[in-house]
């Protein structure tokens, strides 16, 4: 009833509306979940998708020029969660329908619920759940007689690779990845990079200079003088940490599961040795003070519909096969990304994949999210500004500068 | 550039003109020339005036893209926050010194080129010419990621072939500190334009009458005196050109730099931070007056060199 009324409007070929998924780039599995999609949807709809640019700011300003532009051919759209308060205050996403929202998020992440809420109301759907574990290389370990079956903290970490000369890989450069990882030093040490949310710029209240935002400076700064990150410290990201990693004096790394599938199929490219998968281990994210668990970055992708296409109730709808446990199953065997609902964690196909699942899934529990405001971009660029690059942080005057800054910023009384 | 869209001045009008001042046949001659002129000119304005006037207009506003409704006046409130902020001051010197630094070796380098270009064999003319010219046919964001990935400590070549030189290592990180990142974006640059200046320089060689070389040669004039005294001043306007063109462009610079640094190590031009106010913060207010900024800093830079220097655009197109 519903596609036939629409269809009537919608002035598709045949007849059938077409959706439009705008998609952050990745090995062609959200294409094939839209393929999926359309055939079990039987001729309500047909998906298709729509690449979008391949890191997330540039997503992000891609989907807001025309969202700002009220684009109608957005009817679902990948979201990385950092940006969807700010894509819900402006009004930018279709209300999600309750009893959509109640399916969605049974049996769901909390990390992942609290990625797509935003004023206490559900405003994405969840799709993957991302997590950063701390990686390293089992030969490396045995050498210094370190225990990883127990948590470690970062000084351990340093002083480990010291001993062996191998190095720690960490996200160094002058981008969000930076964020990620102050973020999760100031969760790991209990604060928050935002100690007071407020929707109001000018009420918004920084944490950097707590307890907690000065210890996380430390660390940060421990890392970048350590002397063990490998050249580059300043423009490492995370694929040139992958890469590190696979190289002969690897030690530890945090960094996404992507890594694991990414040995893997170098190895089979015949690029990597066969020896070097075997020899990587993984465990929760370092801690900051030792026993204190560590907060481990989330990440991910949430699924939001357009505010101005013109199927949003096809579009809902086309969210639930997206996100239902099979396709969630079929994306992270296929493309390495971990699912957002815990069922698919017991995949008996997953866990063969995925040696480290309930590792991931004991992560995603422990994570916590970056800074929910509608003013993110401002907050991370004050933060990579003033966190860049990480061998010239001082504990004693980066937070001050970087929490003067973004408050001024915020008030627009300087640039960023 | 004025000139080249302005009708025929007072100056072309007959003196003897009966009646009003003005012939019959040379108010015909304008309005054809308005016909003719008037559709280019219509459509410029059109393209260039209104996006123009569009950002001086909301660069007088508080207007946040994904916050429309709490649009406020802000009057010149934006410029005072950009002048007074040392980001600004900082883009704007960064874009200075690559000006200053790329067209000062460019037109060095492309002054050579184009006497190599003039004075090679007839035979192999077009090749080098055609050699020469490639590097300006590459997109700048095609060259920009060539260089960077070979200045690159992972992907690069560079730091193995420099290796013999003191300071360099296989580790070397060129894109880790300001000093560095600016020499690899310049050196970008200037591979990249030097063919365009050398391309106008030759235009300039091709001018100078070959009669006074030979007068000065019967002189007894070296080939230095011949360059400085003979050479040069009659390619001035051709050098005056190339120069205010490439430092017009020079000056807007954003490509090399959004691909190999993103801004990073104070390496942020003013174009960046415009782009960066605007697309990616879409406070288009504060962008909307930054732009306006470079957009004055454009015209005072056309306006030194032709009022300044009297470049006169109509004479290097050998109009007069």
């Amino acid at each position: 009833m519903l596609s036939s009324g629409l269809a009537a409007c919608g002035g598709d070929s045949g007849g059938v509306p077409t959706l439009t998924w705008y998609i952050n780039p990745d090995s062609g599995g959200q294409a094939e979940i839209a393929a999926r999609c359309t055939e079990a949807a039987e001729g309500r709809y047909t998906l298709v998708t729509a690449v979008l640019p391949r890191d997330s700011p540039s997503q992000r300003e891609q989907l807001v020029r025309r969202l700002a532009a009220e684009d109608s051919s957005i009817d679902l759209m990948s979201l990385d969660p950092p940006y969807i308060p700010e894509f819900a205050q402006a009004g930018f996403l279709a209300p999600v329908p309750q009893e959509v929202g109640d399916r969605v998020t049974e049996g769901v992440v909390q990390s992942a619920i609290d990625g797509s809420t935003w004023d206490d109301e559900l405003v994405a759907i969840p799709f993957w759940a991302n997590t950063q574990l701390l990686w390293y290389r089992k030969s490396v370990v045995e050498q210094a007689g370190l225990d990883m079956s127990q948590p470690v903290t970062w000084e351990q970490l340093l002083q480990v690779a010291e001993q062996t000369g191998t190095t720690v890989s960490a996200q160094g450069t002058r981008s969000e990845s930076l964020t990620v990882w102050l973020n999760a030093l100031i969760e790991s040490a209990g604060g928050s990079i935002i100690a007071e949310n407020s929707t109001d710029p000018d009420q918004i209240q920084l944490g950097l200079t707590s307890d907690a935002g000065i210890r996380a400076a430390e660390v940060m700064r421990q890392v970048a003088d350590s002397g063990v990150t490998g050249p580059a410290f300043s423009t490492a990201n995370e694929d040139s940490n992958a890469t590190q990693f696979e190289g002969p004096e690897a030690g530890f790394m945090v960094n996404w599961p992507f890594v694991w599938g990414r040995a893997l199929s170098a190895v089979e490219g015949g690029t990597l040795d066969a020896s070097v998968p075997d020899d990587i281990g993984w465990a929760l994210y370092p801690q900051v003070d030792a026993g204190e668990p560590s907060a481990p970055p989330y990440g991910g992708i949430n699924i939001g519909v357009g505010a101005y296409s013109q199927h949003p109730d096809l579009a809902y709808e086309a969210t639930e096969c997206i996100t239902s446990d099979e396709n969630q199953a079929y994306y992270m065997v296929s493309n390495g990304n971990p699912a957002a609902s815990t069922a698919v964690y017991d995949d008996p196909e997953v866990v063969e994949v995925f040696p480290m699942a309930p590792v991931i899934a004991e992560s995603l529990e422990q994570a916590a999210p970056r800074p929910q405001t509608p003013y993110y971009s401002e907050v991370s660029g004050g933060v990579q500004r003033e966190y860049h690059a990480p061998s010239t942080v001082d504990p004693e005057s980066t937070p001050q500068r970087a929490e003067d800054l973004i408050s001024a910023v915020l008030r627009g009384d300087q640039l960023l | 550039m004025t000139q080249t869209t302005l009708p025929p001045t007072e100056k072309t009008a007959p003196v003897s003109a009966p009646g009003r001042g003005i012939s019959d046949r040379s108010r015909a001659e304008r309005k054809l020339g308005w016909m003719l002129a008037g559709p280019a000119f219509f459509v410029m304005l059109l393209v260039t005036a209104y996006p123009i006037v569009q950002a001086v207009y909301y660069s007088l506003f508080n207007y946040r893209l994904t916050d429309p409704e709490n649009r406020s006046f802000r009057g010149l409130g934006n410029y005072a926050v950009i002048l007074s902020d040392p980001v600004w001051w900082t883009s704007l010197w960064v874009t200075v010194l690559i000006t200053v630094v790329t067209v000062a070796v460019e037109l060095v380098l492309g002054f050579a080129l184009a006497m190599v270009m003039a004075k090679a064999l007839s035979s192999i003319r077009p090749i080098v010419r055609a050699a020469i010219l490639i590097p300006y046919a590459v997109i700048t964001v095609v060259s920009a990621f060539a260089w960077k990935f070979a200045f690159d400590v992972d992907t690069g070549f560079v730091n193995s072939w420099l290796a013999w030189l003191p300071g360099i290592g296989a580790d070397t990180d060129w894109f880790g500190d300001r000093g560095t990142s600016l020499l690899v974006i310049c050196i970008t640059e200037i591979w990249k334009t030097t063919p365009f200046i050398s391309l106008l320089l030759l235009a300039g060689l091709a001018q100078v009458p070959e009669v006074l070389q030979e007068a000065a040669k019967v002189d007894g004039a070296t080939w230095w005196q011949r360059m400085r005294r003979v050479t040069i001043p009659n390619m001035k306007a051709a050098i005056m050109v190339a120069v205010l063109f490439r430092t017009l462009d020079a000056f807007r610079i954003f490509d090399s730099i959004f691909i190999m640094t993103a801004g990073a190590n104070g390496t942020e031009s003013v174009s960046f931070l415009a782009y960066r106010q605007t697309i990616s913060r879409v406070e288009i207010g504060l962008g909307s007056a930054v732009s306006v900024l470079l957009f004055l800093a454009v015209v005072l830079i056309a306006f030194i060199f032709i009022k300044g220097f009297k470049v006169d655009l109509a004479q290097a197109r050998g109009e007069r």
